[in-house]
């Protein structure tokens, strides 16, 4: 295939991306060091209130916005270099807290707290998600051919459903006196209320996530389970393995690519956790990375939109998907490399 | 597991099957209690204990609910249609349509079943069932409230209708441009070794990674102004992109870009190139032997990626409820606006019915193309 014709085909696709991936994250890296600010005038306005036999009058200085010929409030953008990244991080009162080592003053500004919720949340599902997708698939491999249809039907479900809507439904299992709630209440004998303080929704959080990951994971290793060599593990039975042995030493390794893609594909995408937070209404106590912008970007009371500060917390999310992605990019290098 | 060798202690086999029971438990129930909450009143909704909930006693006694009877009679009517769908609907469309048409026949038949099962289903039965109840006496008695009123809410007062349009169309959208653009890179990505190709896939991977919100705080302030910005280039019809479903479109295909061009690149890898070679030697152009030739074998990739673009288009919160205003708003961001607003259990629970007409269709789908799912899953892993 010739330079043209493949350029011919790839060619929408390419410039959707450029238009709607490539610019957009470039113009928001510019946005970053600029802050789009309506101007103030200054002016002196003598107010008069009516009294007996003279007027009281009070003479103060307001700032309002000019206002356009058309009547729309003129704007002015600056260059305002790091201020909106200082904005976001607040350097000067998480080192004060943290100085004082005080761990809660530390976790009162939003975007440590996002990112300490963020990390918390990746690092302890990954493992669940690796760990309770491989338990599934060793069941259902483990069933008699006429269940496992049905019960691969039943388990696509929690991966299919509309994250927010997955969401929602957990917490209306738990929310107020909600079925679950009522049922561990019962069990432990005392007042439970899940959503008062952040560790249980920090919990409920992640037992969604979880339930709506392992079935991916789940499926991809069940169909990795069905190509796994036969006389490899008749041997090992032969060489007096016990099952745990043939599962550490024959079937995880024969797993193994597939277990690393499946943490790759975890991390990316539970890094850039966000329905979770919209699906439990947990901004109060609990918050991402992804809804910290999310949020800056939400017209305020007034209708403002905080853009600049938005893009700076975006751009030092990318921080953390870099990291990520650097390991993931060196592999299908390497791939690339061996398969030449 | 045909040898003996391999042949499992009872232990390990009751082990093994009490746990699939657990995990099918733990995945169907947060979905099925949500779909029972939805048919009760708020009272019996919310109940602390799960039978009240099951069976609705507060509802019943509202004098809304069905029998034994209506239940037998609804299990048979779903019965049938899954029969006339699954069986009588192929042969029929495989009879009357040629093997050009048959995609029509398809949509027709479809078509045709959906609506009779609707008539028979809400407007023949429930006026069987209302002469037949009080004549059979204990079979004909209510024994499980469930009420339909929540859904007249959601879909009538609340204006679903409206959002369940935005998202037919914005899905619709997504999914046609998506494949269409994505089937062409894809092909060309999966028959040209060059780096340049290499290198497309690896920024791809690089994008797929991206936090949508990164994306949205790019488009915002350009879209909010693109009137004022496009105004030099098309004067003065240059329109505001903000809440245009058709902009919302756009952002959802290039997000799903890469994602898309990965998959179907795998899938046109399994095609083999000699048959497109074998087309080109008997003289056909690149686009003609990817038109004549490709074309016809590549359908079960596509629908894959379909599926997979459709759930991404359908399932999105965060780009559309940045971009959309609230007259074009789709059904996932107008739930959490609901949810939000909810103070009384009545609302909650027209929450909860609005949650199970957003899940349904993805029910149905899971249902019709639970195969070409599992295989999109593991094409996309194995290639990694």
């Amino acid at each position: 295939m010739n330079f043209r014709t493949f350029i011919a085909f790839v060619g929408p696709s390419i410039f959707m991306m450029l238009l709607f991936i490539a610019f957009p994250l470039g113009s928001v890296f510019v946005q970053s060091f600029y802050v789009t600010q309506p101007i103030y005038e200054t002016v002196t306005v003598e107010t008069c209130t009516p009294g007996f036999l003279t007027q009281t009058c009070v003479t103060e200085e307001k700032s309002i916005p000019i206002l356009g010929e058309d009547g729309d409030i003129e704007t002015v953008t600056n260059y305002v270099g790091l201020q909106s990244y200082a904005n976001v991080l607040e350097l000067g009162r998480a080192w004060e807290a943290l100085s004082q080592g005080s761990w809660q003053a530390f976790q009162t500004i939003d975007f440590w707290k996002a990112l300490r919720f963020t990390l918390t949340f990746t690092l302890i599902t990954l493992p669940l998600v690796l760990v309770s997708g491989l338990v599934i698939a060793i069941v259902i491999n483990n069933a008699s051919k006429m269940v496992r249809g049905p019960v691969i039907f039943i388990s696509l479900l929690p991966f299919i459903i509309t994250p927010v809507i997955g969401a929602l439904s957990i917490n209306w299992l738990f929310r107020g006196d909600g079925i679950l709630t009522a049922t561990l209440e019962w069990y432990l004998d005392r007042d439970i209320a899940m959503f008062a303080q952040a560790w249980t929704i920090e919990v409920l959080m992640m037992t969604y996530r979880v339930w709506h990951v392992a079935p991916f994971a789940a499926i991809i290793f069940y169909a990795a389970l069905q190509t796994v060599n036969q006389d490899s593990l008749e041997s090992a039975v032969i060489d007096g393995a016990s099952r745990w042995q043939r599962l550490r030493y024959v079937i995880i390794p024969h797993l193994m690519p597939l277990i690393v893609f499946v943490s790759m594909i975890h991390l990316m995408d539970s890094y850039r956790v966000f329905e979770e937070v919209i699906g439990f209404s947990s901004q109060g106590h609990v918050i991402s990375l992804q809804w910290l912008t999310f949020d800056f970007l939400t017209p305020d009371d007034s209708g403002n939109r905080s853009i600049s500060r938005a893009s700076a917390s975006a751009m030092l999310t990318m921080i953390g998907i870099v990291i990520i992605l650097i390991p993931l990019l060196r592999r299908t290098w390497r791939d690339h490399k061996e398969t030449g | 597991m045909s040898s003996r060798a391999m042949r499992q202690p009872l232990g390990l086999k009751v082990t093994s099957g009490g746990f699939l029971i657990l995990w099918c438990v733990i995945a169907a129930f947060p979905i099925f209690w949500i779909g029972v909450m939805s048919f009760k009143s708020p009272v019996d909704a919310f109940d602390s204990n799960a039978l009240n909930v099951i069976f609705g006693p507060e509802t019943r006694a509202a004098g809304l609910g069905i029998s034994i009877l209506d239940i037998i009679l609804g299990i048979a009517v779903m019965w049938g249609t899954f029969r006339l769908g699954a069986r009588t609907l192929p042969r029929m469309v495989k009879s009357y349509t040629s093997k050009s048409t048959e995609w029509m026949g398809w949509i027709i038949g479809v078509a045709a079943l959906a609506i009779g099962f609707l008539v028979v289903f809400f407007a023949i039965l429930p006026a069987i069932l209302g002469v037949l109840n009080p004549l059979l006496g204990p079979l004909g008695t209510k024994i499980i409230g469930a009420t339909t009123e929540h859904y007249k809410t959601v879909w009538i007062d609340r204006g679903f209708t409206n959002n369940f349009q935005n998202s037919l169309l914005v899905t619709a959208g997504v999914v046609t441009v998506s494949l269409t653009v994505g089937t062409l890179a894809g092909y060309g990505l999966a028959r040209s070794g060059s780096k340049l190709a290499f290198w497309i896939l690896i920024v791809a991977l690089v994008f797929r990674a991206l936090p949508h919100s990164v994306l949205v705080a790019g488009y915002l302030p350009v879209f909010i102004n693109s009137a004022e910005i496009l105004a030099p280039i098309l004067g003065e019809n240059a329109p505001t992109l903000y809440g245009k479903p058709l902009a919302v479109i756009a952002v959802l295909v290039a997000i799903n870009q890469p994602f898309t061009i990965w998959m179907l690149r795998s899938f046109f890898q399994n095609i083999p190139a000699d048959l497109d070679e074998a087309a080109r030697v008997d003289g056909c152009s690149h686009f003609q032997a990817f038109r004549r030739v490709i074309m016809p074998v590549m359908w079960p990739g596509v629908i894959t990626t379909g599926l997979f673009s459709f759930l991404l288009g359908y399932n999105d919160f965060l780009v559309t409820s940045l971009l959309l205003d609230a007259q074009n708003q789709t059904m996932v961001p107008a739930i959490a606006g609901m949810f939000n607003r909810e103070t009384t259990t009545t609302d909650q629970v027209v929450a909860v019915a609005a949650a199970v007409s957003i899940t349904a269709p993805l029910f149905i789908l899971v249902m019709v193309f639970q195969r070409q799912i599992v295989s999109g899953l593991t094409a996309g892993a194995v290639k990694g």
